[in-house]
Formats: structure tokens, C-alpha cells, sequence
């Protein structure tokens, strides 16, 4: 198949022979699991359960709230040790309402699950229903509710699924290991969301550095008309969702549009083992595959890891870290974030954990720019990364975002070649954030004005209505006096 | 448990920095000094000294005096680069106090004023080189025939400390003009091109850099060399030398097709003076050059085009640190102009339309 060029961008080491070997194993069960009721854009679940309830795996824990919102399902059997705030996987640290759950080593599933012997023979909305019921959220690490995406039929016209096996951030191994060892999994939840869309053509792509991937999914896929395996050159950020349809297709979305608005849906291969799960067998999202990797990593491993395990279970069982790692990361080196400690669980968007030697962050001190362009011919968006970063440091935002602060997608390949270690994605994070707080700051003083305005407003209304009053009595009483001078002089006259 | 400051990633890092890339240029310029100093002898290699030194120690007082760290920043090797880029387009016996000058104009004035590294509009080096040139024209432009080390006319060690360091003015025998130098002054008076060149000028002995002129400019084959690791090692882009060349053989041949008489040849200007060592290692400075490849493509050819101008229809027999200045001077103009396309947006920056996008309802 041709495909298409895409500007900048970068060729990062991938180092995945630390892990690509290792298949995917079962991580045993830790002793608690705190699964946060936040684990998705949108809206946080509101907890469905109490401090002492009995649950069995797969029960709901969190219902959703409003339409962009995902449950959240009991990762195994066990009791519900309370309700509180536990650190966040997020590099703040900072606490979110979190489940603790008790497993009682059972692991029993809960009678509740509705698997569908042919997902193909429901309605395209009834799919959507049950994707969005198991909690499904995009598990590239962007956790979209999914089936928010399964739903965009009704509002766009769709013809093409493109399903995100990319996987170009380095060290990450759980997207290659599950293609290779549940491909037939993963494609038939591939079919299943392309009858969700209701769209004919599937393409899968595949970087070229995951050949095993490349060849066990296209063998599953063979059997399927419409459904494409898809190899894509090796090059960070070939998962960068607009990039990847532009690669495949040659159709770039419009800024500020959706791929939808070019009729395209980008899905993970993750996503679609899971969607195979709920459909086929009425699983919830309640487990994961987890890259544990990186140089300060013992035993390098993937692993399949539930809901809730804090990242120290995983560590361990790797055999824990040779060295002092100089840097943990929740994802890959280039979007991921830094872990605030080991306590903290695996969500539903966790693809990599990550413990980086010195050598492997290979990090310097900030230096000057000298304007290399290094960073220029990085950028797979067109943007200029040295400008925006100059007018950010001063505070000039509104430069910053007219020559395309809101067009970066920060995938870090600027950052990654500046010779001189300039933290250009930070730069563009604090022009984000400044703006959000001048957004938030402008909205509260209109709204401060509005109050004002209102009550001035109604003030002098109430002002005019005594003056009315005042007035109308004054009228009534001259009135009757009017009336009353009228009726002496008659009584006067009549006299 | 590891603790970890909240920063933004990326946490990997390409090898590359600043250090670097300095390295390699001066790497790339190896193969063409080694020759000067070969060819010039002992008086090269003292002014070589005097001014990479002087520009090392001017860029560490400046950086003491700015309280900015100065092991770390002269590390960078900017300024012992800068210094090195003067020397090669020095006459090779110029008296010690020329390369103190020079870099002192080009770290102070040129580089510190600005801001230090990554600040200065103009490249330093240009900008020491044009104010020497314009301030002390007669040491500025006595260029002599090479006289290489061991041969029987050069210099030994301690007359070539009196030649650098001596009150003697150079030693009359060996001097002599520049092929651009000869050329404009046989113009001037009257010969014809082929007049003027005929015995002077052998694109052989130009390629290889067996002529009078500046320090490290004479060899274009090594200038070549040294140009083609950079482009290997991807330190510059070929942009800006192949449109800066291009320009330059293509206006020259123009002028030399319709007045062969009065207008030398492509090829030679492409061989003579400082057109190479500026088109790889002066132009291509990445401070001062636009930082996108259309821009990078303008610049080049602005560079040649004032090249030419100023060779042809000007007083001064060279111009290549005049035109890189004055396209210097454009480069934020032509950053501002010539951005690349927003994905998503059209050349406007208007973001782009589909057929599919008007069907939605």
C-alpha cells in the first residue's frame, strides 16, 4: 500500500529488545488494589459501593457521570476496604477519591456478565452501549471514553477505522506482545468496533520495528474483507493520532477538527482486546498489559496487571531495580510522566512503567538557543518550537499562540533533539496553563461584572418601582382629595 | 520510593548538543587550516594562536563580567570557533595586534553585547573582519605567494616571531595580490578579463589552494572536504551552500556569457576568495542564518547575489563578509515571512477545509 510522507520528526532508540522477547505474564495478585474513580477524560464516576460491601470481580465499583464518563468495575472478588483519597498516578502527587479493595484470592466473577455470541448481529448503537458499560477507555494512554468515539455515526459521516498498533514511543512492548500473542483477539475487536462505525475499510498500522506483530496480524486478518494490516516506517510520532491517519490515508485533518471530520476513527489495539472482551465475553476493563522496562529494571517484563496494583508490585516482581533510577515514568520517555512514587496504581491508561538510569535520560543542563533549527525540521506540526519558547519565557502568550501554541500536540521531538537541553514541552505547558488560569480569571471577572450589573439592575428597579408607588399614592391622595374638594362644594352646592 | 520533581518529558535525549556541533565544524575545518598553516608557514600559525586565543579569553572575561558560568559556556567551544573563523580569513602574516583586534571585536562587540551565544544578529567573525578590513585596509589585504614550511623562502621560528610580533613591516618578496585583488585592479586599469588572468589564474591550482590569499580560504578542495563532513554529520543542511554557490556560478555566468571581456567566469568565483569557506562554514553560522530550508534557500541566494554585486561593481576586490552581514541583517525578516505550514492550516494559517467536512450534518 503507498503511503504518505509526514513532515519532521524524530528516530528516538527505541530500546524495545529490553522487553519485545518477554510474553506477557500474569502479575500475581497484590494485596490491595486502589482503583481511583477518575481513570478517564471527562467526568469522575461517582462510587456505587460502601466501606465493608463484598464484591466480586467484574461488580460495579463507580457508575459514570454524563456523557463523557466510564465506570469503573471491580478488578477482582474481594471487600471494599473504604472509600478515601490515595496519590494519584499523576506527576502532582496530589490525592483522588479512590476505591481500596480488599481481594479475598478467589478472584470469582460476578454473575452479572451478558456475553454476546455475535456482537455483528447487534445494533451498531447496542455495541456502543456495551463498550461504554465495561468501562472501556482509550488505552494508548489518552483514556477517551471509547464508546464516545463507537458513537460518532450519528453525527459524521464515517468510512475508514484506523487502528493505532504504532506503539512508537520507545521501550514500550504491550501493544507488540499482545498483537503477537492474542492477534485473533485483537482483530475480531477490530471487526466488532468497524461495525460499531459502520465503516468498510480497516487499516491497522504496524511500525516496521514489530515484524512478528506485523505478520501474526495480518495471518489473523486474512480472513477478513476490509481489514488491512498496514507496515508504517519507524519514526516518532508515527502514533500521533492526526499523523498516523495522514500516513495511511493522505487526507491531514484540519486544525482544530476532528479525524472524524474527515471521516476517519482512530482506535488503539489495546481498545480493541478489550472491546473483544466485553462484547465476546462481558468483561469490564479490569486489567491491563503493562510494559515494565528501562535500564534501572532488573528483569524487564510485560505484564498483565489489574486495575489498581500499585506500580511497586511491579517492580518487584521484575526483581526490582540494579540501580537508583534517576528517573520513574508512568508511559513512554517521550509523552509519559514522571511517577510521584511507587505507591501509586496502574490505571486503565497505564501502558509503561518506566525506571531510567542517568545515561538513558541523558540529561544536561539548560543551554542558550543558537537557533539550529534542530527543533524546526523536528516538529511534525510546522511549528516553530525555538520562537514560541522565546515568546513563552517572556510572558508574550498571545504570540505564542498565534504562531501555534494550540496547533502542538506535545510529542516532545522538539525537546528531544535541542542540543541545547532547552525544556521547550515545559515552556509550552506553562503558556498552556498561564492562558487556562487568564481564561479562568477573565470568566470569573465577566461573571463578577454580570452580578453587578444584575443587581445595579435591579436596584434601580426597585428604586423606580417606590418612586412609581410614591407617586401613584401621591396621584391617589390628590385624587381623593380632588374628589373629595369636588364633593364639599357639591354638597356645598346642593345646600 | 523515588521522588521526582514534576517536570515535563521528554526524559530521553538525542546525543547531540551544543559542544558538539562546535566539535564537528571545527573538525570540518581541520583539513584547510592544517594546509594554511602548512603553506604559510610559521607567521600562519602564530596569528592562528593570537586570535583563537584573544577570543577565548575575551569570551571568558565577558563571561565573569556577566556573571554567567564561564567553564561551562567556553566549553561550548563558540568562542575558540569563532576566533578559528577569523584567522581563516585573515591575511596569513598579519601582525599580531590584527587577531587581538579581531577578537576582540568579534566576542565583545559582535557576540557579548548582544547577549553572548545565540544573541548576535551578525556573525561575529564577519563582523570583526569587516570593521578590520574597513579600519586597516593596507595590513588587511597584503597577501603574499605561499611560501610552505621548510621551503627555502619561508620564514624560520624566530624570524616569523618578528613578522607577527615585530615592528618590520612583511617582507617585500613574497607578496602579492590575491587572484580577486589582481583581477579588480587589472579591470580598473583596462585589461580584459582573459588579459588579466592569463598566468594568473589556473582553476587546478585554485582547487587545490596553491595561491595567495587569506589563512585558510585557498584550498577549495579541502574547504570542499570539510564541507561535506558537515553536511554528513548533519550540522548544516545543503540548503544555504548550494543556493548561495548556485546563485553565485549562475549570475556570474550570465554576466560572463553576455560580456566575457569584462566579466570573469562562473567558476572562478566559485574558486577564488573566500566564496567556499563562505558558503560552508560562514553563511551556514546557524545563529545568524534563517531557521527554516526555504528561508535557509533565500539566504543562500541573497548571499551569492551580494557576492557578486560587491566583487563586480564595487571598490572592494571581496564580499563575502559583506554580503553574509547584510543577509544577516534579513535573516528575522525572512524567519518572520517564511514559516513553515501549520499541519492542519493552509500557507495563511487558515485552518483547512474537506468536502467531507461540509456533508457533515
Amino acid at each position: 500500500m503507498k503511503l504518505f510522507r509526514i513532515r519532521g520528526g524524530v528516530h528516538p532508540d527505541d530500546r524495545k529488545t529490553l522487553s519485545a522477547s518477554q510474553p506477557i505474564v500474569t502479575l500475581p495478585m497484590p494485596e490491595l488494589l486502589h482503583i481511583p474513580v477518575q481513570q478517564h477524560i471527562g467526568a469522575a464516576a461517582q462510587p456505587a459501593v460502601r466501606r465493608g460491601q463484598i464484591v466480586r470481580k467484574g461488580d460495579l465499583l463507580a457508575r459514570n457521570q454524563g456523557a463523557i464518563s466510564a465506570p469503573v468495575h471491580a478488578p477482582t472478588s474481594g471487600r471494599i476496604m473504604g472509600i478515601g483519597n490515595f496519590p494519584a498516578n499523576h506527576p502532582s502527587g496530589l490525592s483522588v477519591r479512590t476505591i481500596t479493595l480488599k481481594p479475598d484470592g478467589e478472584d470469582r466473577w460476578t454473575d452479572k456478565l451478558t456475553p454476546c455470541d455475535d456482537p455483528f448481529a447487534l445494533e451498531p448503537a447496542e455495541v456502543a452501549q456495551r463498550v461504554a458499560d465495561a468501562g472501556i477507555v482509550g488505552m494508548g494512554g489518552a483514556t477517551f471514553p471509547s464508546a464516545v468515539k463507537l458513537n460518532l455515526r450519528d453525527r459524521y459521516r464515517l468510512h475508514t477505522l484506523v487502528i493505532n498498533g504504532a506503539e512508537c514511543e520507545p521501550y514500550l512492548t504491550c501493544d507488540d506482545r499482545l498483537m503477537q500473542e492474542n492477534a485473533a483477539e485483537v482483530i475480531d475487536g477490530i471487526r466488532i468496533m468497524a461495525h460499531a462505525l459502520g465503516v468498510s475499510r480497516t487499516l491497522i498500522g504496524i511500525e516496521n520495528n514489530k515484524p512478528d506483530a506485523q505478520r501474526l496480524m495480518r495471518e489473523a486478518a486474512q480472513a477478513f474483507d476490509g481489514v488491512e494490516v498496514v507496515g508504517l516506517p519507524t519514526r516518532y510520532p508515527m502514533g500521533s493520532e492526526k499523523h498516523l491517519v495522514q500516513t495511511l490515508t493522505g487526507r491531514e485533518t484540519p486544525a482544530r477538527a476532528l479525524t472524524a471530520d474527515i471521516g476517519i476513527v482512530v482506535h488503539n489495539v489495546a481498545t480493541a482486546y478489550a472491546v473483544h472482551e466485553a462484547l465476546r465475553l462481558g468483561y469490564p476493563l479490569v486489567e491491563r498489559t503493562v510494559t515494565v522496562s528501562g535500564g534501572a529494571v532488573k528483569n524487564p517484563a510485560n505484564l498483565r496487571v489489574l486495575i489498581g496494583t500499585p506500580v511497586s508490585s511491579l517492580l518487584d516482581y521484575c526483581g526490582g531495580t540494579v540501580e537508583e533510577p534517576a528517573r520513574m515514568i508512568s508511559g513512554g520517555p517521550m509523552m509519559g510522566q514522571p511517577l510521584p512514587s511507587t505507591r501509586v496504581p496502574i490505571v486503565k491508561g497505564s501502558n509503561g512503567v518506566l525506571a531510567l538510569t542517568g545515561k538513558e535520560t541523558a540529561s544536561r543542563p539548560e543551554g542558550a538557543c543558537i537557533r539550529c533549527a534542530s527543533c524546526v525540521n523536528a516538529c511534525p506540526c510546522g511549528l516553530l518550537p525555538l520562537e514560541m519558547a522565546a515568546r513563552a519565557k517572556v510572558g508574550d502568550l498571545d504570540g505564542t499562540v498565534k504562531i501555534g501554541l494550540m496547533d502542538c500536540v506535545a510529542c516532545g521531538s522538539c525537546s528531544y533533539v535541542c542540543p541545547s537541553n532547552i525544556p521547550l514541552v515545559q515552556y509550552f505547558n506553562y503558556a498552556k496553563g498561564e492562558l487556562a488560569a487568564r481564561q479562568r480569571s477573565k470568566h470569573k471577572q465577566l461573571e463578577t461584572k454580570r452580578l453587578a450589573e444584575q443587581r445595579t439592575a435591579r436596584m434601580e428597579e426597585q428604586k423606580r418601582k417606590k418612586r412609581e408607588q410614591m407617586e401613584k399614592r401621591k396621584r391617589e391622595a390628590a385624587e381623593a382629595k380632588r374628589k373629595k374638594a369636588a364633593a364639599a362644594a357639591q354638597t356645598e352646592a346642593n345646600a | 520510593m523515588t521522588q521526582v520533581a514534576a517536570v515535563a518529558g521528554p526524559y530521553a535525549h538525542e546525543a547531540n548538543h551544543v559542544g558538539r556541533i562546535m566539535g564537528h565544524v571545527m573538525l570540518a575545518l581541520m583539513p584547510a587550516t592544517l594546509f594554511g598553516l602548512y603553506l604559510f608557514g610559521w607567521p600562519a600559525l602564530l596569528l592562528f594562536l593570537v586570535t583563537t586565543l584573544t577570543a577565548v579569553i575575551a569570551e571568558a572575561i565577558c563571561l565573569k563580567i556577566a556573571g554567567k558560568p564561564v567553564r561551562l559556556t567556553l566549553m561550548d567551544g563558540s568562542a575558540l570557533l569563532t576566533g578559528w573563523l577569523l584567522a581563516m580569513t585573515l591575511p596569513p602574516w598579519a601582525p599580531w595586534w590584527i587577531g587581538v583586534v579581531g577578537s576582540l571585536l568579534a566576542i565583545v562587540v559582535a557576540k557579548q553585547v548582544f547577549g553572548g551565544i545565540g544573541q548576535n544578529l551578525f556573525n561575529p567573525a564577519m563582523v570583526a573582519r569587516v570593521a578590520l578590513l574597513v579600519s586597516f585596509p593596507v595590513p588587511m589585504t597584503a597577501f603574499l605567494s605561499p611560501t610552505p614550511l621548510f621551503s627555502a623562502d619561508a620564514p624560520n621560528f624566530l624570524e616569523a616571531l618578528a613578522i607577527t610580533f615585530g615592528e618590520a613591516p612583511t617582507i617585500d618578496a613574497v607578496s602579492s595580490a590575491s587572484v580577486l585583488g589582481h583581477l579588480r585592479t587589472a579591470l580598473t586599469g583596462g585589461e580584459s578579463v582573459s588579459q588579466a588572468l592569463d598566468g594568473f589564474y589556473n582553476p587546478l591550482a585554485m582547487l587545490w589552494g596553491n595561491a595567495p590569499g587569506s589563512l585558510g580560504e585557498t584550498s577549495a578542495l579541502l574547504i570542499l572536504l570539510g564541507g561535506a563532513w558537515l553536511l554528513y554529520k548533519r550540522i548544516i543542511t545543503w540548503h544555504i551552500p548550494v543556493s548561495m554557490l548556485a546563485s553565485l556560478f549562475v549570475i556570474a555566468t550570465v554576466m560572463h556569457l553576455v560580456d566575457g571581456e569584462h566579466y570573469a567566469d562562473g567558476l572562478y568565483h566559485v574558486l577564488s576568495g573566500a566564496a567556499l569557506l563562505g558558503a560552508f562554514f560562514i553563511a551556514t553560522d546557524l545563529v545568524t542564518s534563517p531557521v527554516t530550508p526555504r528561508g535557509q534557500l533565500l539566504f543562500g541566494a541573497g548571499c551569492g547575489l551580494l557576492v557578486y554585486v560587491i566583487r563586480t561593481w564595487t571598490s572592494y576586490p571581496e564580499g563575502v563578509a559583506f554580503a553574509v552581514m547584510l543577509m544577516n541583517a534579513c535573516t528575522p525578516l525572512i524567519d518572520h515571512y517564511l514559516k513553515p505550514r501549520i499541519y492542519g492550516r493552509d500557507r495563511r494559517g487558515e485552518p483547512l477545509t474537506y468536502p467531507d467536512q461540509a456533508e457533515k450534518e
